[in-house]
């Protein structure tokens, strides 16, 4: 298995140097490419978060402008969704799903590329927007109509970069489609495929399903601003509630895109270090293919307050709890691959465990914003904010240190800092309670999100979540720090570094070799 | 090769998929404008039917008040002619509103109302109104137009005083077709 470099083989002459990712068509270096788009853009949207965190420390108007606020709420949104998180996500499917079902690379490698390089110019329209007369974006990353509509050409840079965005993720998510559906293993039947390849497959298809919504969406926003359409403008009979239907309809599938991925994730990193397979491996995946099929009748309980009858908001309550049941099912099963298994806890357990816990605790307040009478009353409050950002953070993000921990080994072919590792999970764990806990209280007592100013009553509260933020931020560069250490220096990993992982990319030495799995192997 | 042809299809599968939700996206203002006309909701150009119990409750007086707005970019005045009216529910009143151009060019312009609370816009019901279609107007025109309306007396008891507040927006489309460009 040594043998990386088959020189008669012609993908193996490509340039060097910078031309080398421009061009690349290889699973694992479009891989590298995403994950560290994801990094940058963390760091992009984390530094928006601090200045929303700095300016919210004390109340009154210390630092921006609330004009400048709200362009960093809304861009931060954008970025951390569009630009990290997604991203980060599609990176490990590129790394591992042809590793985890024995391929030797995406389905469709060219367009594989593109998918990648398309997400560097919508970075960029997205920034840039914040320099142009009228400032970037600052509707929130919602992008309500009617202040879509009024805003200037900064608005128009996102649209785009949306669109873009959009054409990556559909490019990005047909090819994972394919891949799964077309070039697994022989053996590798759909029904043995690791949890995490699973639930990519679903993702893709969300995405699939859901993305064109939104370029419909924002492209509606586009010709009212430009070409006399009247589908969110009043005055020529149109609706800016549409607009709201509309964009959940993406909306809510989109907060699943988000994290069924992590969930594949933790369902391939708590089984390796509890040394027990996975507990209720099939109920998994037909939890996770309910909760994706619910995930489209449910998009209203975002918008209670629109005004729509009684019975739509009954209906959408109901579905909406309903959801608790298949993500009940899969936490218990979580819960059941750990019960009496002989756990480790390394870093990406670490990282699984705080997902679950936080995840859960994020889930909860979920159901509670489900119930009508009480969403009515913290609606746009920092209740709502400290619920997504449980699910977001706590879950999808901590999740994603998970899988890095998890893979960098066989990534890079040698082992991170395990102190440091370890180190990275409390310092996130302890400052992510510290910023986002306390906000639930804010909300409660009514703090409105989005705003720059507060009332006096909530100023120690938000002086404990902005403390807790700055925290959260500079651990980041820990994590940085770990990464480039292990690349640089780090010691040799085996093929197989956790004793309990058992899925293909483990047969593989480490680090994976730039072509793998070119002669299919036989699963049993 | 055949695996080629098998991905090939399904991309085609795949990505035909893509456009027909992009399609749906489109498809949903149809539906909801279907959904909203069919469940009474959200109906602004449309006279109202009278109350099914059209006897004016003298034992009530309530305060009606009335607010005009216009939106950005409409270089229009536009105010009510009595600023607020005490009547019985149930009892039939009519006001003007008066809307004025003051720029060098025809533009059309549509009323939206909305009310306060907004809890009695379904007992607020408009039976003549200039916001139910759009408003023409020549350069320099003055227009006084009136509104007939009836508060339903099924109106909460709890509810002494209603605001009618109308919002002037431009309608793009249309100020081209006036202009004659």
């Amino acid at each position: 298995m040594e043998a990386v470099h088959h020189l008669d083989h012609g993908h193996e002459h490509h340039p060097a140097g910078i031309m080398r990712w421009v061009t690349t068509t290889n699973h694992k270096d479009i891989g590298t490419l995403y994950l560290w788009f994801s990094f940058a853009m963390f760091m992009v949207g984390g530094v928006m978060a601090l200045v929303i965190r700095a300016e919210l420390f004390q109340p009154g108007l210390q630092i921006v402008q609330p004009e400048f606020f709200n362009q960093m709420t809304t861009l931060h949104g954008l970025i951390m969704v569009f630009g990290a998180i997604m991203p980060a996500f599609v990176g490990f499917a590129n790394w591992q799903i042809p590793m985890m079902i024995g391929a030797p690379d995406m389905a469709f490698p060219r367009m594989n590329n593109w998918s990648f390089w398309l997400l560097p110019p919508a970075a960029l329209l997205l920034v840039i927007s914040l320099f142009v007369p009228g400032g970037a974006a600052a509707a929130g990353w919602t992008l309500y109509p009617p202040l879509t509509v009024q805003m200037g050409m900064g608005m128009d840079l996102t649209i785009f970069a949306v669109h873009i965005l959009g054409m990556s993720s559909i490019m990005g998510s047909i090819n994972i489609v394919t891949t799964v559906l077309n070039l697994r293993a022989p053996g590798m039947t759909l029904m043995k495929m690791p949890l995490f390849v699973w639930t990519w497959l679903i993702t893709a298809y969300l995405l699939i399903a859901v993305m064109p919504v939104l370029a419909g969406a924002v492209t509606m926003t586009l010709t009212d601003r430009h070409f006399g359409t009247h589908f969110f403008n009043a005055a020529g009979g149109g609706d800016p509630v549409l607009f709201q239907h509309i964009f959940w309809f993406f909306g809510h599938p989109e907060v699943y895109i988000i994290i069924l991925p992590g969930f594949g994730v933790v369902s391939q990193i708590i089984p390796a270090f509890s040394r027990k397979p996975l507990f209720g491996y099939a109920s998994m995946v037909y939890a996770t293919a309910s909760i994706a099929i619910l995930s489209f009748i449910v998009w209203a309980h975002h918008m209670y307050t629109v005004g729509m009858p009684v019975a739509g908001q009954l209906f959408f309550m109901f579905a909406t709890m309903l959801i608790a049941v298949p993500t009940g099912v899969k936490v218990f099963n979580w819960l059941a691959t750990m019960w009496k298994g002989s756990l480790t806890f390394e870093a990406p357990m670490l990282f699984a465990l705080g997902f679950i816990f936080l995840f859960t605790t994020g889930g909860l307040t979920g159901i509670v914003l489900s119930i009508v009478p009480l969403d009515v009353q913290v609606h746009d409050t920092y209740y709502v904010v400290a619920h997504f950002h449980y699910t977001m953070v706590a879950g999808a993000l901590f999740s994603a240190f998970g899988a890095v921990y998890f893979w960098l080994p066989k990534w890079t072919g040698k082992m991170y800092d395990e102190k440091l590792g370890k180190l990275h999970f409390w310092l996130s764990f302890i400052f992510f309670n510290l910023t986002f806990f306390v906000q639930h209280f804010l909300g409660l007592a009514g703090m409105p999100r989005r705003i720059p100013d507060y009332a006096l009553q909530f100023a120690e509260f938000n002086a404990i979540s902005s403390v807790g933020a700055f925290g959260f931020g500079l651990t980041q560069l820990l994590f940085f720090y770990i990464v480039l250490k292990c690349i640089r220096s780090g010691e040799k990993a085996p093929a197989r570094p956790w004793e309990g992982a058992d899925t293909l990319e483990w047969t593989l030495p480490s680090p994976a070799p730039y072509h793998s799995f070119e002669t299919p192997p036989v699963v049993k | 090769m055949s695996a080629v042809t098998d991905n090939r299809a399904l991309f085609g599968k795949l990505a035909t998929v893509a456009v027909i939700m992009f399609g749906f996206g489109y498809a949903l203002v149809p539906l909801y404008e279907k959904i909203c006309e069919v469940t009474g909701v959200n109906r602004v150009e449309q006279a109202d039917a009278l109350p099914a119990n059209t006897q004016a409750d003298t034992s009530r007086w309530l305060s009606v008040e009335f607010d005009a707005n216009v939106g950005r970019g409409l270089p229009w005045s536009f105010k009510p002619v009595e600023t607020s009216l005490n009547i019985h529910p149930g009892q039939l009143a009519q006001v003007t509103y008066e809307v004025a151009n003051h720029s060098d060019r025809p533009i059309a312009g549509q009323a939206i109302p909305s009310y306060g609370p907004a809890y009695a816009a379904r007992f607020f019901k408009k039976l003549e109104c200039f916001c139910f279609t759009q408003q023409v107007l020549q350069p320099g025109e003055v227009r006084r137009m009136p509104v007939v309306f009836v508060i339903d007396p099924e109106l909460p008891k709890d509810i002494g005083t209603v605001t009618l507040s109308y919002t002037f927006f431009v309608v793009e489309g249309a100020t081209r077709d006036a202009a004659g460009v």
